[in-house]
């Protein structure tokens, strides 16, 4: 069989398929068989381009020809000029939004730009088990260059000069931290690697100690040499089983390698790597908390200063980082300082990985430069909200952070922004919400996980978050009162300012930040008793339609309760003392009659 | 592999490497395998890649295509798992997602043996710092 030329490729995606591209697919089958090309031209339904909101989208190789909002009649357009004579369609090209020119190679849209692989570039391109495929792809280059011509001095003026902060949340410039513990004078110094990542739904870190684990040893020894630590440990939650076992393959071949032991690459420099195994407590992940889990005591924070810099694990000086900030060293090295701060916003440089997750329908992981917008990420990259709902809310920083909405959108992401706007950075979980999503229900699902999570060592994050969560209780379950608003925000700014710790300081974010930017949805709930999104199942109240009701008693027959009585052939009622507003009524009834209020 | 004692030493080593790599991508003879990288990352294992990969591997040893299966980390397609990346020597590497046993038979016996793309391309939206130039 003879290989085709030239092959057609429609997005089949979810918001294409919206915009019939299945109509698309079918005309250019058409128009190919009807032309006699049926061998030379190929068409092919693909997975989402991330570009939904210009689909249904064609793109035609080997050109690269990037045809946007195509729709089913131009499928012969398409076929008699670009297949059949090799002339593009113009008016169907993708015109870049700044230039207002056609683009016609896909190559060099600026959409490619929106994702960036810098922490993330080896994941899914290397064999993680095989450290020759990192060295291949410039591993160890940058230790091998630190090593033999730079003072460690010299080394961290680059890290300093690259504008790199600290992505396992507070945003510290890592430069500064490493010069910090460069100052101390000791015998015995440590650098820590934190890969405890508590926060629910976030996956980053996992995902770049199994898909490139060198990376990571590779800045620790950077860290080392710069600091002046001879020892490396990286705290890591015993439920990342695989995780676990690549990094140990890892280190025993970097020991096998010499890149890890005595006198690296031929330097008097040595260093060594070993794991510490966390419970999995969303705690241990504040690196004082997790320095005294390392020690063996409980893994409860104390209170800053001393920073661990000065006074760390055993005592010693000790340099936390985060994977992700790690991930990034060796890029930084290799591709210089300049290189790295050309990318993002004035403030925070770089990239940063983001899980998405939620009501989009890409859900994954994406690494994007700083300064995008959420716009950018949620209704590009991530595909747009999911059965075509409207987006409603995205909470990023996790159960530390708070909820940003639509008038936040086109707000640059960077440290300080988030910030500004009431939410964090965070570690980078970003849930997507819609609008079949409560509010106050969604607050209580993060309070309850840090209800759970808090350590207990101080009065108000142990009995003030759980006073908060009773109130939410309350205020879902029908029973609130106007002024449990009122204490929810009274409370919540209690608990941030006389917490311990960043856990207690940050818990009642997704409250706080709810209530400012959904206040009427509290309303709703505390004064008419109602969830407007229809989650809160205590104020929901399921009732028949006289006039759609034909009495065909199906509801009846799936009332799991019996709480539904009526004859054949008329109305039906619900008795709502019985019902257990399971929905199976509504469900099952063909004619519309069975309603929520 | 013995020690490597110095940055000369890793750098000669990664040229050795790289172009053993090279040469596989760009050879037309046998050498040229074909290369099938299956991301095994916890997530995709949830989705059943580990199962995805030991079919390719099975399949393409009794079907007796020459081809070397790898594992690599999360390609960050998480919606479209399992997914795998097929790279046939001279031509660029394509990602396949919602790879089931019956869209691996389908990638073998289509796009491996006769280059003929199927349905279920992923298509790369993401720069790599090599594609960064400013
Ligand atoms: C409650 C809480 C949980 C935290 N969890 C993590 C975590 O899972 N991973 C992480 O890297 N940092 C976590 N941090 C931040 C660390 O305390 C510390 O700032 C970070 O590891 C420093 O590394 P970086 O400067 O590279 O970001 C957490 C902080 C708090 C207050
Ligand atoms: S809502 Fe559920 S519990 Fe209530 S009547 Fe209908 S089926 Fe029964
Ligand atoms: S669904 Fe087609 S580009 Fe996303």
């Amino acid at each position: 069989m003879s290989e085709y030329k030239i092959h057609a490729l429609v997005c089949s995606g979810t918001g294409c398929r919206a915009s019939e591209s299945d109509m698309v697919v079918e005309n250019l089958k058409t128009e190919i068989a009807k032309q006699g090309l049926s061998d030379f031209a190929q068409v092919v339904k693909t997975g989402c381009f991330g570009f939904c909101e210009k689909g249904p989208i064609v793109k035609l190789i080997p050109d690269n020809t990037f045809y946007t909002q195509v729709k089913p009649a131009d499928a012969r357009e398409i076929v008699e000029e670009h297949i059949v004579k090799g002339r593009k369609v113009e008016r169907l090209l993708y015109t870049d939004p700044d230039s207002k020119e056609a683009v016609n190679d896909s190559k060099s849209m600026n959409f490619y730009k929106k994702q960036i692989r810098i922490a993330l570039r080896n994941c899914g391109v290397i064999n993680p088990e095989n450290i020759d495929e990192y060295i291949a792809r410039d591993g160890y280059e940058a230790l091998g260059k630190v090593l033999s011509e730079m003072t460690p001095e010299g080394a961290i003026k680059i890290i300093m000069d690259s504008g790199l902060r600290g992505r396992g949340g507070g945003g510290f410039p890592t430069g500064l931290k490493w010069e910090i513990t460069r100052k101390e004078v000791n015998e015995q110094k440590y650098v820590v690697c934190n890969a405890d990542e508590g926060d629910p739904g976030a996956f980053m870190d996992r995902s770049i100690l199994e898909g490139d684990p060198h990376t990571v040893l590779e800045a620790m020894a950077i860290n080392g040499y710069c600091t002046g630590a001879s020892k490396g440990l990286i705290y890591i939650r015993a439920e990342y089983p695989l995780a676990i076992e690549r990094l140990k393959i890892a280190i025993e071949q970097a020991r096998e390698y010499g890149l890890l032991g005595e006198r690296i690459l031929g330097s008097n420099f040595n260093f060594d790597v070993e794991l510490r195994y966390g419970a999995g407590a969303f705690v241990c992940g504040e690196e004082t908390a997790l320095i005294h889990s390392m020690e063996g005591l409980r893994g409860e924070p104390t209170l800053k200063p001393p920073f661990p810099s000065v006074e760390g694990y055993l005592k010693k000086p000790t340099n936390v980082n985060n994977v992700e900030t790690y991930a990034n060293i060796p890029v930084i090295f290799n591709k210089g300082a300049a290189w790295f701060a050309s990318i993002g916003t004035e403030k925070s440089k770089g990239t940063k990985v983001f899980a998405l997750a939620g009501k989009v329908n890409n859900v994954g992981l994406i690494e994007v430069p700083m300064g995008i917008t959420l716009r950018e990420v949620i209704f590009e990259i991530g595909g747009g909200i999911k059965d075509g709902k409207k987006f409603k809310a995205v909470q990023t920083g996790g159960p530390s952070g708070g909820c940003l909405v639509e008038k936040d959108l086109d707000t640059p992401i960077d440290y300080d922004n988030l910030i500004a706007a009431g939410s964090m950075m965070g570690s980078g979980g970003m849930i997507i919400m819609d609008e079949d999503d409560c509010m106050v229900d969604v607050a209580k699902f993060f309070l309850d996980f840090t209800v759970e999570e808090s350590c207990g060592k101080c009065a108000p994050c142990r009995v003030g978050n759980k006073r908060l969560y009773e109130l939410l209780n309350k205020i879902t379950d029908g029973k609130g009162e106007k002024a449990d608003i009122d204490r929810l925000i009274n409370l919540g700014s209690v608990i941030k300012d006389t917490s311990l710790c960043g856990l207690g300081q940050t818990s009642p974010n997704p409250v706080l930040s709810t209530i400012k930017n959904f206040r009427n949805e509290y309303d709703a709930h505390v004064l008419d008793k109602k969830c407007p999104a229809g989650v809160c199942k205590s104020l929901m109240v399921y009732e028949i339609v006289e006039e759609n009701c034909v009495g065909c008693t199906a509801c009846a027959r799936a009332c799991p309760v019996g709480a539904i009585s009526g004859e054949r052939k008329e109305v039906h009622k619900i008795d709502p003392t019985l019902c257990i507003k399971c929905g199976a009524c509504e469900e099952r009834c063909k004619f519309n009659a069975v309603i929520v209020k | 592999m013995g020690k490597v004692k110095t940055l000369d030493d890793l750098r000669k080593m990664r040229e050795e490497l790289k172009s053993k790599t090279a040469l596989r991508d760009k050879s037309e003879h046998s050498e040229g395998m074909i290369q099938v990288k299956v991301a095994m990352a916890t997530c995709c294992i949830a989705s059943g890649s580990r199962e995805t990969m030991n079919y390719l591997a099975d399949e393409l040893d009794k079907r007796n295509i020459e081809a070397v299966v790898t594992q690599t980390g999360c390609m960050g397609y998480c919606y479209a798992e399992p997914t795998i990346e097929v790279t046939i020597p001279g031509k660029e590497p394509v990602i396949f997602g919602y790879v089931d046993e019956k869209k691996a038979d389908e990638i073998i016996e289509k796009y491996i043996r006769h280059g003929e793309l199927v349905e279920g391309i992923i298509p790369m939206n993401y720069k790599n710092i090599e594609d960064t130039t400013k």
